[in-house]
């Protein structure tokens, strides 16, 4: 093999992860300040200008904090926890195409580390990894409440991967192939977040539990669980768990783009303007990063809304709910594609988002009628 | 309530922190550059005050030391003369302190006072680096004055200040 292709691997992975740590430094900077906004404060401005030089503050504190292990913890996993649940958060971004590609002294660049086949699977697989960090770090601590932290993120993430397949499977059935790459250009004309906007309604909520944000932060509650499974950890470890939790929202992010909103592709009404990504391979990134950060925005916004969900209620979301409205709207995705298809008929394609409307419509009602069932008709 | 309202009702409460995000003015005072207004009656640090002459109101009845719950006041007070004179009474406080770790602001020194001597004023960034810097002594406490002929001592003609006590209107404020 060409030495060249491992000096373009690594270059890209180092570049790759460096993207991530800084992300994930300006990212805590971003939500404190959105939600010091939407609580009518300032936040933290002080250090550099707009307080843009927070993140390094913040990381020579915690770097100089003490560390403190417990004495009776299981001191191998304890101290393994923190790494299991980074690594994913960083390996998982590998598969996620940021852009095209361009020449580089006659060598053409690809803005991605891996081009795999079934980058899908490798999303699904590498994301529910990280909840084994989790749950050791609850389980080693040798403290209840991070025992419960831990018990609590597997359940939830047990319940939620499902429906998280489940709109990962409604992409590659509207692109028909597993491929990153294949699925950001088969939403050149149309993005999937249109054709199907209940399944992309789910994939969001389901990414929030998926990285334990609120209203479903049910692992770290801080009322009822002090801080859930890190409650023994400080300093680095603490640290650690934190840029795992940051860089698996930005990663997330990312794959909702990917896989919903037209991934690093312009939007589709700018197909052939100058502004499309064929034309220039820079702008590539740049409408990534846009639409990150907007999907970020709303992780923010519904953490400074919406309180936290009791915990059985959240698994009832999971389960009765989210669960059944995710493979019925699979199901409408799939049999409108084949009937366009073999019909030869485009007009089933606008059948998809009217049925799944109506269907996600009748699962409000349902729980509803259920909700005033229980409690003696007083919702 | 309508089978759709729950839903909308979450969709209200986003629409509420998106308002005040975009339109809602913040109310943080950037506190070390812009401070605060305090209100009239605030009860900050202690201020000693001089009458327009320049003379000290004190007359180091020590009522203030009584009334103080917190035991924070201590006052030792000597004889005027008419050659070194501080206050327009009989006599003066000499020594004046009060501990501001012990203080409560709780300005029952202030309603003490009968010259309106001790008055809780608008300081209240207090900091000290041990404990003895927190007892704040007289020359501290003591108003400045306008011109160098008001301080305190200063000579008198003798039979302009003859009362014990000066005399006192009523209380204003």
């Amino acid at each position: 093999m060409d030495w060249t292709i491992w000096v373009e691997w690594i270059v890209k992975g180092f570049v790759l992860c460096l993207i991530l740590l800084t992300g994930f430094a300006y990212l805590t900077l971003y939500e404190r300040r959105a939600l010091a906004r939407m609580q009518v404060r300032v936040g933290p401005n002080r250090a550099g200008y707009q307080g843009l030089l927070q993140p390094i503050a913040d990381a020579v504190k915690l770097i100089f904090k003490e560390e403190l292990t417990p004495a009776r913890v299981y001191k191998v996993v304890f101290v393994l926890a923190p790494i299991l649940t980074v690594v994913p958060s960083l390996v998982l971004a590998a598969v996620i195409p940021l852009g095209t590609s361009f020449n580089f002294f006659g060598r053409e660049i690809t803005l991605y580390i891996a081009d795999l086949n079934v980058g899908v699977l490798y999303l699904t697989s590498i994301a529910s990894i990280a909840v084994y960090g989790i749950t050791l770090a609850g389980w080693s601590s040798n403290n209840k409440y991070a025992m419960l932290g831990g018990i609590r993120a597997s359940a939830q993430m047990i319940s939620y991967e499902l429906s998280l397949g489940l709109c990962f499977a409604i992409a590659i059935v509207m692109s028909n192939s597993m491929n990153l790459v294949d699925i950001v250009n088969a939403q050149k004309d149309m993005w999937f977040a249109v054709i199907q906007p209940v399944g992309a309604l789910i994939f969001l909520i389901v990414t929030l539990a998926e990285v334990n944000r609120a209203p479903f932060d049910m692992p770290e509650a801080e009322q009822e669980l002090t801080a859930g499974f890190h409650s023994e950890y400080s300093g680095m470890k603490f640290a650690l768990f934190f840029m795992a939790e940051y860089q698996k929202m930005i990663v997330i992010c990312m794959i909702s783009a990917t896989l919903f909103f037209g991934g690093y592709r312009e939007f589709w009404f700018l197909k052939d303007t100058f502004l499309s990504v064929d034309r220039y391979w820079f702008l590539a990134p740049i409408y990534l990063l846009l639409k990150v950060v907007v999907l970020l925005f709303f992780m923010i916004w519904i953490r400074a809304t919406w309180p936290r969900i009791r915990y059985d209620r959240l698994m009832a979301f999971g389960w009765k709910v989210l669960l059944p409205l995710s493979l019925v709207v699979l199901f409408i995705t799939a049999t409108g594609i084949l009937l366009a298809q073999e019909l030869n008929n485009q007009l089933f394609i606008y059948g998809i988002p009217v049925l799944s409307i109506i269907s996600a419509m009748v699962a409000v009602a349902l729980v509803f009628n259920d909700l005033r069932r229980k409690s003696n008709g007083r919702v | 309530m309508g089978v759709f309202d729950p839903v909308l009702n979450l969709g209200r409460g986003l629409g509420e922190t998106l308002r005040s995000f975009f339109f809602e003015r913040t109310v943080t005072y950037q506190y070390p550059e812009q401070k605060r207004e305090v209100r009239p009656r605030y009860r900050g640090r202690h201020v000693l005050k001089r009458y327009e002459n320049g003379l000290e109101k004190c007359i180091g009845c020590s009522l203030c030391a009584a009334a103080c719950p917190a035991d924070a006041i201590f006052v030792e007070a000597s004889e005027n003369t008419d050659e070194k004179r501080f206050s327009p009474g009989e006599r003066y406080a000499s020594t004046y302190e009060i501990n501001m770790l012990r203080c409560i602001y709780c300005g029952f020194c202030e309603d003490a006072c009968p010259t309106e001597a001790i008055v809780l004023g608008d300081n209240y960034e207090l900091s000290f680096l041990n404990r003895r810097d927190a007892v704040y002594t007289k020359d501290l406490l003591l108003e400045s004055v306008p011109t160098a002929e008001s301080l305190t001592p200063r000579k008198v003609e003798s039979g302009v200040y003859t009362r014990s006590v000066p005399e006192m209107k009523d209380p204003t404020d």
